[in-house]
């Protein structure tokens, strides 16, 4: 591989990653073959919620060598568009160039290392470091630097292109890898797939589209959002003030799961997860010709005006996005009908962003009605995720107390059953998911 | 035209609304949630918005958009007990000022001013400031809240869980 040197033949020289080079660990703090015995297949230590030199091998072992959602489609439709996120501690830009094609980019000049972009999203012609104004194209190429005499003879501008990470796209789900070797993204989602393709029937044959964020923090480690997504065990304790606050046909209905056997949690490899809680609405292409809600009368009469009857039941029927949780290791979940990604800050605090979908020329008052819903369970202010954050802290909180005694993910071993393919299934209230979770932890943690 | 005489009644008017402000703040600060439901209309509108320049509320997702439904819905979930992180609330110290009137009429005020939130939970105090702006009507003499929305200065950003009003 071609290096760049930047320095003197004379002096020693300071070598430059070729491009495309994978993040490489720092350091190896951890024991790994102890590992098994802290996260064992049906209970964890508590120090895996707060020891942070575990932290950094995971942000190593795990966010910088898998792929992780950065963005949608949909969040980027013209040349230019752009999204800046993280991964780990790494801030990326995610953006669309003349070429149509999906880059992420790692937001850090080649020069001196400042971020090249600070807004949140937008549309740029490229991006420009404040410090030297280094310049850089859509695709990161290093378009022009001031004063350029100073490199003659010392570096090439083509050997400095904001570094690019690999990039697969799924039903416009954006994923991206600082490790150039992964495995196919569609390999890597593997069983999840189909449930992805599901998922996606809730646009009610239009296109999804990512329709703002509700966004917050709480004090403890990413592995207890992971847990959450296919814990259904926790929602009608945790959440009945909000079930307090809709109708009771609703609730009932969200939480028929509890006594349903048709209501199942599913490991899908890869660390991937399901949590089916309204079987009757996993695939919303199938009518089974029930009643619509009746609290959606008024949305469905303003509908019929433009609408087939059939189309009106197929919107109505999305409204609440589909019956199932799905959990993709290690940030992602699609989870009814919103994203829920989730980035680890630290040890003990984690960043959960929930994006509100919508119908891409759908009818707007039905994507305006899905707008409510989502702020009425979601974000920081909703009648939700605040009691969700407030269980998790008390997990982190609670997890010093006896660092001997572990943390159970056990429920439901009793009646877990694995299918040819290796899949394991039980009820939808069991841990199935978490031990799949932990599982591919495992995995990624005692690789070298 | 702006005689003395009418100058007074809108300073009048202004003071009536400044200490209108004031008492919701300590309503608010003092968990007394039906009590601060009783100076809404029953029009009005309790917007928490998330982007700092939409003016369209019901077209973009917000942090909160409550009607007079979803504000009593609001006040039941933080009252009744089912709530553990309401039950566990931070308590709140608020300071309301910077107040300038930018409209008003015979029966409406409109009041921007500053708020700073200190919120102490579990040995934290955390910061919530945010741009305010009151809609106040003023009919039959009795100020009730028309419009509230709370522009916090890190709206786009993330958020700690909210278990209180703002």
């Amino acid at each position: 591989m071609p290096y760049c040197t930047l320095w003197p033949s004379s002096s020693e020289p300071i070598q430059l990653l070729p491009q495309n080079t994978m993040s490489t660990p720092t350091y190896h703090t951890i024991d790994t073959s102890a590992l098994a015995k802290r996260a064992g297949s049906d209970r964890i230590a508590p120090s895996l919620y707060y020891d942070p030199q575990l932290f950094e091998e995971e942000l190593e072992r795990i966010f910088y060598r898998t792929w992780v959602w950065v963005a949608h489609e949909s969040e980027l439709p013209k040349p230019g568009d752009f999204v800046t996120t993280t991964i780990g501690r790494q801030p990326v830009i995610v953006v669309r160039d003349r070429t149509g094609a999906v880059n992420v980019l790692q937001n850090r000049c080649r020069h001196r290392g400042a971020t090249v972009c600070e807004e949140h999203k937008g549309n740029a012609k490229g991006f420009t470091c404040p410090y030297h104004s280094w310049s850089y194209a859509l695709d990161g190429t290093l378009r022009a630097l001031p004063y350029g005499d100073g490199y003659e003879g010392v570096c090439e501008k083509g050997d400095l292109p904001l570094k690019k990470l690999r990039v697969g796209v799924y039903q416009g789900l954006i994923f991206a890898s600082f490790n150039e070797s992964i495995e196919s993204l569609e390999d890597f989602l593997g069983g999840a797939k189909p449930w992805i393709d599901l998922f996606m029937k809730q646009g009610a044959g239009y296109p999804i589209k990512a329709n703002g964020e509700h966004k917050f923090k709480f004090k403890g480690n990413w592995k207890i959002q992971l847990e959450n997504t296919t814990d259904l065990y926790h929602f009608p304790v945790v959440h009945k003030s909000w079930m307090k606050s809709i109708d009771e046909e609703t609730a009932a209905v969200i939480t028929s799961f509890m006594t349903s056997e048709d209501a199942f949690c599913r490991s899908l490899g890869n660390g991937h997860s399901l949590a089916v809680l309204v079987p009757e609405i996993v695939d919303l292409d199938k009518d089974d010709g029930a009643p619509l809600p009746e609290r959606f009368n008024e949305l469905a009469a303003q509908l019929a005006q433009k609408h087939t009857p059939q189309e009106v039941r197929r919107i109505v029927r999305s409204l609440m996005g589909v019956g199932f949780n799905l959990n993709l290791f290690p940030n992602l979940a699609l989870s009814m009908a919103f994203f829920r990604v989730l980035r680890p800050i630290s040890a003990e605090e984690t960043e959960i962003r929930h994006v509100a979908l919508a119908m891409d020329g759908g009818p707007e008052e039905a994507n305006r009605v899905r707008l409510r819903i989502h702020e009425h369970f979601q974000g920081p202010f909703g009648f939700g995720s605040p009691d969700d954050a407030e269980a998790w802290e008390r997990v982190q909180r609670g997890s010093y107390a006896g660092p001997d005694v572990p943390i159970l993910v056990n429920r439901g071993l009793n009646r877990e059953t694995t299918a040819q393919n290796g899949e394991k299934t039980a009820h939808a209230t069991d841990e199935t998911g978490m031990r799949e979770a932990y599982r591919q932890w495992r995995v990624m943690m005692e690789q070298a | 035209m702006m005689d003395d005489r009418n100058a007074l009644l809108s300073d009048q008017t202004f003071a009536r609304a400044i200490e209108f402000i004031w008492l919701e703040a300590e309503l608010l600060d003092r968990r007394d949630y039906h009590a601060w439901l009783q100076l809404w209309d029953a029009e009005g509108m309790y917007v928490v918005p998330i982007d700092p320049n939409t003016t369209d509320y019901a077209a973009t997702l917000n942090y909160a958009f409550d009607d007079q439904h979803m504000r009593e819905l609001r006040v039941q979930r933080m009252t009744s007990g089912y709530s553990a992180s309401a039950s566990d609330a931070a308590r709140t110290v608020r300071t309301v000022s910077r107040f300038t009137r930018s409209s008003d009429s015979a029966d409406v005020v409109e009041v921007k001013s500053s708020q700073i939130i200190i919120a102490y939970k579990r040995g934290v105090s955390t910061v919530f400031a945010a741009d305010l702006t009151h809609k106040i009507g003023m009919k039959n003499g009795e100020p009730h809240l028309l419009e509230k929305v709370i522009r916090l200065i890190n709206s786009t950003e993330a958020l700690n869980a909210i278990g209180f009003l703002l």
